[in-house]
């Protein structure tokens, strides 16, 4: 056993060290705690390069790629058996995730401490984000579902926190819980999906020699049964656990929460709901994807749970795009984005396999957090304003912001060649091509491709290019340019004053943003299909280099296609929002001006918050009410009654203890009283009196004596 | 019934009654004394000499002079004005002759009052003495115990008090 | 009616006789002059009972009455004795105003 995989545990043990050391330090501790912070992610990016060398090294595919170390945790029965087990798995999938997450986390934290060095909440900012780094990283290393959810939770529990950092916002509370309630209905399907599997196998682990969940026997046992909708149990089992993550990345419908996220700092929204949380739930996927993708024996064809799996990535991709067009927030829309590019990475998943949807991560995960750290860079040079409309050329004023941004936005796009989102997402688009069940998903992926395009190039057209609109969109103001002012007091900031001048970031800032550009662009290669490196080390094999690769037919052709429509839609763009500038912040959108009634349904995200705060919320409501009047009426009449009964008993009582207890005594007393009155006239002092008393009694006694005599 | 006893008795009733009704209370007094000899001479004829003259000498000689004392010095030598008898006499009156009624209903239904006496016996004063030294002793010295506190009692009680 | 029972028969009017003085005279010198009459009657009683009893010699009747008179001059003198003190206190002998203990 490496001595790495048995201490795999310190790569989340180091953050969560420094969140702890953070927790405990006094608030005005600035460079301890991002300093402990960074040394620590530095630390976990270390042994997670040595994880990653070791998995590299490690021979054999399948399941003997994976190495493990289980041990017990608790017991809860008498006997050998009852022994709650987790443990640590490192295989590649392991070792790609805990490098991506590390790396990519170091390069947000160093990002963090000048885009919050002026909060005054600074440690509690870096304790929050080593612990959910810590947790993070420790849910990729599981090799256990039960240790997998309990990171997962962890997890949840730092979003909440972060995106509610600045608490005294009401939107942003109530933005936290949004996003806690909702992934939580996610977690209860997570939960119960996995009770069914312990309760079928006997077993949480994922590996274990055998006797796994995720292993051959295993398996088998699950596709042996059938259960509702004529879907095996391990169907049953993955879509459970599917719905988890549809909670958890911000899948349709539970994807309510993650544009409401952005209430958070930029940092949180680049870092959890970018990168490496909302991927959490892929991973998820990817981890389970045996049981998701089993099937039993006589089955022809795609496993029922991973049909589901595509189709909900493929509306989510495409739904979430159509929104974005019409969104003027500059994070809302990078929101948007991610759901939409959580959609395409499902839908890889469900047509491609683990690799297509992990590739797509890892590169999403570099560029999306660029991409949001820019955004972060632009709002902080333009003093909190975060609404498109409002800003513009900033090209000049913000130039490393710019080129860094443009990069992200080209590798978002899938601008060919260069640029690693056209690799990863092109491997999708031929995966979905080659599908066997339908060609929809293709087709639709295409148009979420454009249409990710097309509201990229809107989006950049209207911050980067034109005329500078800052200054005049002060005076108008906007829903979100309220929101943002909202955000962070205005002592912290020493630009509240208004140089209109949009400024450059400090280095702190734009040096990751360099840093995860030659990233995005470099990623790209390691997964083409003239070298697919990537493809082949998660399943465990050597990739050989072969240019020819590209030029195959297949390959080609649909390099073409979605080389056309990439361009299609930034022409589109530029067309409409690139030829002639846009004058002020009030102007209509092109698109409004055309059709305003499908802008005004895309801008209110096609109302879904509404129909839900209505139905569900609004059911909630009208269920406590229902249950208030209950109260009031049964319940409340009850112990009305009761206590009524009560003052009844207790008047009967006083009115015995008044009437009947007093009067009697009263009228024991009297007695009393008169009776002495009277006798007491028998000891008036008049001695003939007395004698005249024993004269009678004299009398009395000798009769008695007389007549007792006689009878 | 002797003629002896009849007259005897008639004195003795009706200086009994003089001194119970008499105004005047030395009248009443010297009744009484009256009343005593009647009845001494009522022991002479039962035989009961000794005791006889042990009520003339205490009786008439001692108490009826001590209660003449006695009203003289509380100024009883003045009749009195107002009514003699207290307010309510006439249910003391009739408490009294109910007793008596009782009594002499008593008495006439009793077989005991059958009794004929015995032969006369005569006692000595020697046999009082031997009596009262041997088997009454104890009475004899209590009797002598209480004679003294009585003594004593009557004259703290009568003592005119010192003024301080 | 035999002479045992005359002399009860005495005795008894002289019992009530006494009674009757003790239970209506105002004067509380007059009321100890009934109780000396009834105590007088009593003896009588018991001297009757003497003679007319079936034991004579055991001389229980005389010795009775002796010690009856003695106790009764005892009681005489002391309640002269205290009619007078009362007298000193109330400058009065009538009975029905000595009544401070009013009922």
């Amino acid at each position: 056993m490496l001595w790495i995989v048995k201490n795999l545990w310190l790569i989340p043990a180091l953050p969560l060290v420094a969140a702890g050391l953070s927790a405990l330090a006094k608030q005005p501790c600035k460079k301890f705690a991002s300093s402990l912070a960074i040394l620590s992610m530095a630390g976990a990016l270390v042994l997670s390069c040595i994880a990653f060398k070791a998995a590299l090294a490690h021979s054999g595919s399948g399941e003997a790629a994976n190495q493990i170390f289980n041990f017990r945790w608790f017991q809860f029965g008498a006997s050998e058996a009852d022994w709650v087990r987790i443990g640590w798995l490192l295989n590649r999938l392991t070792a790609v995730m805990l490098v991506m997450v590390s790396f990519v986390s170091l390069l947000i934290f160093i990002y963090s401490t000048g885009y919050m060095a002026h909060d005054e909440n600074f440690t509690r900012f870096f304790c929050f984000l080593s612990l959910f780094a810590a947790a993070m990283l420790g849910l990729i290393i599981a090799n256990s579902l039960l240790l997998f959810f309990i990171c997962w939770e962890l997890v949840g529990l730092t979003s909440y926190l972060l995106i509610g950092f600045w608490y005294h916002k009401p939107s942003a509370a109530a933005a936290a819980k949004k996003a806690f309630i909702t992934t939580r209905i996610g977690d209860l399907a997570f939960l119960l999906g996995m009770v069914w599997l312990y309760a079928q196998t006997g077993t949480l682990l994922f590996y274990d020699q055998g006797h796994g969940c995720l292993e051959q026997s295993a398996l088998a046992t699950l596709t042996a049964q059938t259960t509702v909708f004529r879907l095996t149990v391990a169907g049953g089992i993955g879509l459970l656990i599917f719905l988890g993550a549809v909670g958890k990345s911000g899948q349709v419908p539970l994807h309510v929460w993650l544009p409401d996220a952005m209430e958070g700092p930029t940092p949180v929204s680049a870092l959890i709901h970018a990168a490496t949380m909302v991927a959490a739930g892929v991973f998820l996927v990817a981890r389970v994807y045996p049981i998701v993708s089993a099937s039993p024996d006589w089955f022809v064809g795609v496993a029922p749970a991973l049909k589901v799996v595509t189709w909900v990535g493929v509306i989510t991709a495409v739904f979430a795009a159509t929104i974005a067009v019409a969104q003027n927030d500059i994070k809302r829309i990078l929101a948007y984005s991610t759901v939409s590019q959580l959609g395409f990475m499902m839908m890889g998943l469900g047509v491609g396999g683990v690799a297509v949807g992990m590739f797509h991560l890892i590169t999403h995960a570099f560029f999306k957090a660029l991409l949001f750290m820019g955004a972060g860079s632009v709002i902080h040079g333009c003093h909190e304003e975060q609404d498109i409309r409002c800003m513009g050329g900033l090209r000049k004023f913000m130039p490393v912001t710019f080129a860094t941004y443009a990069i992200g936005m080209m590798a978002l796009c899938g601008v060919p060649l260069f640029f690693s989102g056209f690799w990863s997402k092109d491997e999708i688009l031929h995966h979905a091509h080659l599908w066997s069940v339908s060609r929809w998903p293709f087709y639709l992926g295409a148009f979420g491709a454009f249409l990710t395009a097309f509201y990229m190039t809107r989006q950049v057209f209207h911050v980067f290019f034109g005329n500078c609109r800052l200054e005049l969109g002060r005076t108008t103001g906007s829903e979100q340019h309220t929101v943002a002012h909202g955000g962070e007091p205005a002592s912290e900031h020493p630009h509240s004053e208004l140089p209109p001048q949009p400024h450059e970031s400090p280095a702190s800032m734009t040096l990751p943003l360099v840093i995860l550009a030659v990233f995005s662009i470099l990623l790209g290669f390691i997964g083409t299909p003239a070298w697919p490196w990537f493809q082949k080390f998660l399943e465990g094999q050597v990739a050989t280099m072969n240019m020819s690769r590209l030029a195959e037919p297949e390959v080609l052709h649909l390099m073409l296609v979605s080389s056309v429509i990439v361009f299609i839609g930034i022409g589109l763009g530029w067309w409409l929002y690139g030829r002639k500038s846009i004058a002020n912040a009030n102007e209509l959108d092109v698109l409004e001006r055309v059709r305003p009634d499908i802008f005004h349904l895309l801008r209110n995200k096609y109302y879904i918050d509404e129909i839900y705060e209505w139905a569900f919320v609004g059911l909630n409501k009208r269920w406590a009410q229902a249950c208030a009047i209950l109260d009031d009426l049964i319940v409340s009449g009850l112990v009305h009654l009761i206590a009524y009964v009560i003052v009844g008993l207790s008047w009967i009582s006083k009115t015995v203890d008044d009437e009947v207890v007093n009067k009697g005594f009263d009228e024991g007393c009297h007695g009393v009283s008169t009776g002495a009155g009277w006798l007491s006239r028998l000891q008036d002092g008049r001695v003939q009196n007395y004698l005249r008393v024993i004269g009678v009694a004299l009398i009395v006694l000798v009769l008695f004596l007389l007549w007792g005599c006689k009878g | 019934m002797s003629a002896s006893f009849i007259i005897l008795a008639a004195i003795t009733i009706a200086s009994a009654v003089a001194a119970m009704t008499l105004r005047h209370l030395v009248h009443c007094a010297l009744a009484l004394a009256i009343t005593f000899a009647g009845l001494a001479a009522l022991y002479l004829q039962l035989d009961a000499q000794f005791v006889g003259f042990a009520q003339v000498l205490v009786y008439v000689g001692a108490v009826a002079i001590l209660i003449v004392f006695a009203i003289l010095l509380t100024r009883g030598s003045e009749a009195p004005q107002q009514s003699i008898f207290s307010s309510s006499w006439a249910v003391g009156g009739i408490i009294a002759a109910a007793v008596f009624a009782v009594l002499a209903v008593m008495i006439r239904k009793s077989r005991l009052s059958e009794l004929v006496a015995p032969a006369g016996t005569t006692t000595t004063v020697r046999e009082i003495g031997d009596r009262l030294m041997t088997t009454y002793i104890l009475p004899l010295e209590v009797v002598g115990l209480l004679l003294t506190a009585a003594l004593i009692g009557a004259v703290i009680i009568a003592m005119k008090e010192e003024p301080k | 009616m035999t002479p045992l029972a005359g002399y009860l028969l005495l005795s008894s009017f002289l019992f009530a006789i006494g009674l009757a003085g003790a239970l209506t005279r105002r004067n509380g010198i007059l009321v100890l002059i009934g109780i000396e009459l009834m105590l007088n009657a009593a003896n009588l009683n018991f001297i009757a009972f003497w003679r007319f009893g079936p034991n004579p010699e055991m001389l229980k009747g005389i010795i009775f009455v002796l010690f009856s008179i003695g106790v009764a001059a005892a009681e005489a003198a002391v309640g002269l004795a205290l009619i007078i003190a009362i007298y000193r206190h109330y400058r009065t002998t009538n009975v029905e105003k000595m009544n401070s203990m009013k009922g």
